[in-house]
């Protein structure tokens, strides 16, 4: 397929590759056996420049949009779907940032992200508000002129290895959703600290951890908007940040589906490769078939982001569950074209099965997003314009 | 610090040939890459100026294609790229070539060390960097490990010898060559790319350095490749036979006439 990248997307499409194909290639499985946080490749990814990507200009970033985003993620998640979420949730966790803070915040926070000196991370999820996001606990009380902080966080990615964390917490108890407000906290802000480190199906080598707060105290310029706008400033980083996720599904499915091929071509049973076989063949077929149509999708939502569109609630969970769902297919599937093998840890594709999982469920699981596709959908009345 | 590089291009490392008839090195066809060794010195280079502030400048000689090979060293974090080209400079041996740089070096001037590779993948000789360093009459490490600190215009680095290694002080500027084990070369970077692919790159011909003509390429190299050959492999083998005792007997008689 012919998606008419320009000199710079083509440009950064090479650099991630190598990146994927010559550092994280060699280490993957090591990565994922040993759950090590993967710091020497983000060095890489930093010093390649890729964090400047999706940070405009003026703040020593490269403007590139939602699409070169979506490009890099899909490069490295070819080689390591747990690498390149590291990646994508920097990006995830910048996004709050980007849209809300104040021009003072930006030029404080976004030009070490772009140099890839700070990770980020974003901490909404608590044990009692999943889905549920509105169920959040996690307060903060007026204090002078900061905000006292107190409460925890759960399953945030880049946990303990960030610096910078966007975290949603209540203002105002009484007012529900409306009485949520976004803040940004430092580590090693005193009150802040680190809980439990998740032990995880897939993703092993990305960080996942609890965010802990105890009387943090926050000084009221680390406030995000103003008071109360915490869930539109969640809605709107998520809305931004779901193309990303189905960027990472069609890497992965990327990986996988050449793994499968290459797999099948050299397996001989019954005197020939069993790619000569018509049912793995048509295995194969269907992967590719729905690989190429969750790429379309994917890369069509990025563009439309990057048209300058207002709202593209719609579109991005439609990318995001669509390409996810694939990914979990192809996996699978790579792993039953291996057969036996596929199943044991000396080959990568189980890996890749694990590691896609998770992608239905964070960043809103598919099945929530498909309430919010059928919401936009009802109130469009099925329409197109 | 003003940061001197020396690179080669040279063909990519799986892809040697040698034309049987002509024995020369076939290059039609072949991917020409930055001389792996070089990357180790660039990327050193790079290093220092992080550390220290100041600049990189990457040279070479060779045909004008090699242009080719200075912007991928701009991607990966040179400020500035000088190609020697010259006619006169064609059919250069390491003594022609370490004169030709020397000379480069000079119209440079105020540099404050020269880092080279160790070797080249295609001569795999090791004599340019210490030839250099002897026409322009300053000091020369080989094998560089890790540079400790440059301080005072002093350099203080680890060498590697047979077992280990050793610390060496030496004055400013100096020629060093770099062995793998100094670092890990970055891969290029977006900025550098997009710098790399606009970025001018200066031609020096002879005129430029005061080369004199006779000193350099083919009238200049006191070395004459006479001949190129693959070695010829021979296999020989030999069962020894009888009980297992009679079979070492045989076996040592026989190592102790090889030795």
């Amino acid at each position: 397929m012919e998606y008419f990248l320009t000199e710079q997307q083509k440009l950064i499409k090479s650099i991630a590759r190598r990146i994927a194909e010559e550092r994280i290639l060699p280490v993957r499985a090591e990565l994922d056996e040993k759950e090590h946080f993967p710091w020497e490749l983000i060095k890489d990814i930093a010093n390649a420049d890729l964090f400047r990507i999706f940070i405009p200009e003026q703040y020593e970033g490269m403007g590139e949009g939602s699409f070169a985003l979506c490009i890099a993620v899909e490069e490295l998640a070819r080689a390591c779907a747990g690498v390149a979420l590291s990646y994508a949730a920097d990006a995830l966790g910048a996004f709050p940032i980007l849209l809300y803070a104040s021009e003072k915040q930006k030029q404080q926070y976004l030009p070490a992200i772009a140099s890839g000196a700070r990770l980020t991370g974003f901490g909404l999820t608590e044990s009692g508000a999943g889905s549920d996001a509105g169920a959040i606990k996690t307060n903060a009380k007026r204090d002078g002129d900061g905000y006292i902080l107190n409460g925890t966080k759960q399953f945030i990615t880049n946990g303990g290895e960030a610096e910078i964390y966007t975290v949603i917490a209540l203002t105002d108890p009484t007012k529900g959703a409306r009485g949520a407000s976004a803040f940004i906290v430092e580590k090693g802000t005193p009150g802040f600290t680190f809980g439990k480190k998740e032990k995880k199906m897939g993703i092993r080598c990305s960080a996942t951890r609890e965010l802990v707060f105890h009387n943090c105290r926050v000084p009221k310029e680390n406030l995000l908007g103003k008071e109360g706008l915490g869930f539109i400033v969640t809605m709107k980083t998520l809305d931004s940040s779901r193309p990303g996720v189905g960027a990472l599904a069609i890497g992965l499915a990327q990986g996988a589906l050449e793994a499968a091929v290459n797999y099948a071509r050299q397996r001989v049973q019954f005197g020939h490769p069993v790619s000569a076989i018509q049912a793995v063949q048509h295995m194969l077929a269907n992967m590719a078939m729905e690989l190429e149509a969750a790429r379309a999708l994917v890369y069509a939502t990025a563009k439309t982001i990057d048209s300058g569109a207002k709202n593209f609630t719609e579109e991005g969970a439609m990318a995001k569950v669509f390409a996810t769902d694939m990914a979990m297919k192809v996996t699978t599937d790579a792993v039953q074209v291996f057969g036996g093998v596929g199943y044991m840890r000396d080959y990568p594709v189980e890996k890749m099965m694990r590691d896609a999982k998770i992608n239905q469920i964070y960043e809103g699981t598919n099945q929530v997003l498909r309430n919010v596709i059928a919401l936009e959908l009802l109130r469009r009345k099925g329409l197109r314009e | 610090m003003n940061i001197v590089i020396c690179i080669k291009q040279v063909p990519g490392t799986t892809e040697i040939k040698i034309d049987p008839k002509t024995n020369t090195l076939v290059r039609e066809g072949v991917k020409s890459i930055v001389n792996p060794f070089d990357a180790y010195a660039l990327e050193e280079g790079v290093r220092l100026k992080e550390r220290y502030g100041g600049k990189v400048t990457v040279i070479t000689m060779g045909p004008p294609q090699a242009e080719e090979a200075l912007r991928e060293t701009i991607s990966l974090g040179a400020d500035d790229a000088i190609l020697l080209s010259d006619r006169a400079f064609a059919g250069s041996d390491t003594w022609a070539t370490s004169y030709v740089l020397s000379k480069a070096a000079a119209k440079i001037a105020n540099y404050d060390i020269i880092i080279c590779g160790r070797q080249t993948l295609d001569g795999d000789t090791g004599q340019v960097g210490p030839e250099l360093s002897e026409m322009l009459k300053i000091p020369f490490i080989s094998y560089v490990s890790k540079v400790e600190e440059i301080k005072d215009k002093h350099i203080r680095v680890q060498r590697m010898i047979e077992e280990g290694h050793e610390e060496i002080e030496t004055t400013l500027p100096a020629v060093i060559t770099v062995a793998k084990e100094i670092n890990v070369p970055r891969l290029p970077s977006l900025r550098g790319s997009m710098k790399a692919k606009t970025a001018k790159i200066a031609v020096w011909t002879a005129a430029d350095i005061g080369v004199e003509t006779d000193k350099a390429g083919i009238s200049g190299s006191p070395t004459r490749v006479v001949k190129i050959f693959f070695p010829k492999r021979e296999h020989k083998s030999e069962m020894l036979e009888g009980t297992l005792e009679e079979q070492v007997e045989k076996l040592a008689e026989r190592l102790e006439k090889i030795v």
